[in-house]
């Protein structure tokens, strides 16, 4: 209890930056629309053809505007030094984890929230109908790219070319997080009579599950200074 | 030093001396494939040079784990001639692969689910060795290096398994096929060959590691 309102306060710090300065939110919305529209530039006017690579288009797009997320994770804390307070507070440096987690996610869910929509306008796809499994596809993602995401941003932090290093770390260790997002959406959106996305789903739980212990459990030597 | 630099040379000529034997049976003693012809020999080399990077990877988690343990850079600098050496093999199995792939299957690449994750590993420790180089403290270096070598290492199974879901929708796997006594002997002594080459590189790595450690030591001392 004490860890989750330790790792609150900081969701609830973050947030209210974000708030006040509206720095990150529009851009990233933006760019998720932008990555959109290079897609539909890049495959033609097909919607077919765009309909079917669909979910590829959006985790792409997740992904990368995901990466600019990312990369400021610690950056309100970088600054101004505050990451060394963050570390000299008593208690477990877990909830520092928890806390840039909880609002790596709060932030991309919200990103997403106008992402979809707009692909369905830009794709002609009915997303409506399958509203609440596409919510599940984007939460389980989202929270394994988050987890994954948070934690290699500590690591990269204090890092020379960090911009470079993060992807380079992140991309190759989210490929079955990548794989079971973009065929469960792309299952849903282009119909699944056989009950396909049910594995994809099981892959994205396990994914989430596997990484949330083994990144909470290394996270304080992460932070070490 | 001395006897350690006398046991790298002994091992060294060991290791030139099974890679010719090895080579020489696998290209000229041992009978083709009888579907193959030929392009079969280059399993001789590709099969060690896979499982050399398999091997090499393992031996960077297990450093990885005892560094963070124990604190002391020598197993740091173990996981990182390892990781390089492992590196090296990972690019020579896929070329090797290819070279084999194109004759046989008719592509230079598919996305074979072994073919997709040796690929993925490679872009792994890539990683590895591109977050070393990055980092100038030594021990923050170890640190971030060993984190990357443990969460690398534990992926490349749960990436494997995701690229078959992802393949098996559309095509089986490749499976392993039974092969007889004479060429399963030729493939087990290049392993040795190929490991003892391995064990020889890493000798000739650790002692470069430490002797750049302390050049590293000596340029920060002296401003």
């Amino acid at each position: 209890m004490e860890l989750l309102r330790r790792s609150w306060a900081i969701v609830w710090k973050d947030l209210l930056i974000e708030a006040r300065t509206k720095q990150a939110f529009n851009a990233m919305v933006f760019f998720a629309a932008l990555v959109l529209f290079i897609f539909s530039f890049a495959l033609g006017p097909d919607t077919e053809l765009l309909r079917e690579v669909s979910g590829g288009l959006l985790w792409v797009g997740i992904a990368f505007t995901g990466i600019l997320s990312l990369n400021r994770t610690y950056q309100s804390e970088e600054t101004s030094g505050g990451i060394e307070g963050l570390r000299v507070y008593p208690g477990d440096p877990r909830a520092i984890f928890l806390g840039k987690l909880f609002g790596n996610i709060i932030v991309l869910l919200a990103v997403e929230a106008v992402l979809f929509p707009a692909a369905a306008v830009l794709f002609q796809i009915e997303m409506l109908p399958h509203a609440w499994e596409l919510a599940g596809v984007a939460l389980l993602g989202t929270v394994g790219f988050s987890i994954v995401g948070t934690f290699y941003a500590a690591l990269t932090v204090n890092l020379r070319a960090r911009e470079v290093m993060l992807p380079l770390l992140l991309f190759p260790a989210l490929v079955p997080m990548l794989l079971g997002a973009v065929n469960a959406t792309t299952l849903i959106l282009v119909g699944d009579p056989m009950q396909d996305s049910d594995i994809w789903i099981r892959l994205l739980i396990a994914f989430d599950v596997i990484f949330f212990v083994i990144s909470t459990w290394i996270f304080p030597i992460a932070l070490e200074e | 030093m001395t006897s350690n630099s006398g046991m790298a040379k002994l091992i060294g000529v060991a290791a030139l001396v099974t890679m010719l034997i090895g080579s020489f049976v696998g290209l000229f003693v041992v009978s083709p494939d009888r579907l193959q012809g030929d392009v079969q020999r280059l399993m001789y080399v590709h099969v060690p040079a896979a499982w050399l990077a398999f091997l090499a990877f393992f031996i960077v988690f297990l450093m990885s784990v005892l560094y963070l343990i124990q604190r002391d850079l020598k197993w740091d600098r173990v996981a990182h001639a390892s990781a390089e050496i492992g590196v090296v093999f990972t690019v020579l199995t896929l070329a090797l692969g290819s070279m084999w792939g194109k004759p046989t299957w008719g592509v230079w690449w598919t996305w074979d689910p072994r073919l997709t994750t040796t690929a993925i590993m490679l872009a792994i420790y890539v990683g590895y060795l591109a977050i070393r180089s990055f980092a100038d403290d030594p021990d923050k270096r170890a640190r971030w290096a060993a984190i990357v070598g443990i969460i690398g290492f534990a992926n490349v199974p749960i990436v494997y398994l995701s690229v078959i879901w992802w393949r098996t929708l559309h095509q089986p796997p490749s499976s392993p096929r039974s092969v007889s006594p004479e060429i399963l002997w030729t493939l087990l002594f290049n392993v040795l060959a190929f490991t003892l080459v391995y064990v020889y590189l890493m000798m000739r790595r650790i002692r470069l590691a430490k002797v750049e450690g302390e050049l590293e030591q000596r340029v920060a001392y002296n401003g």
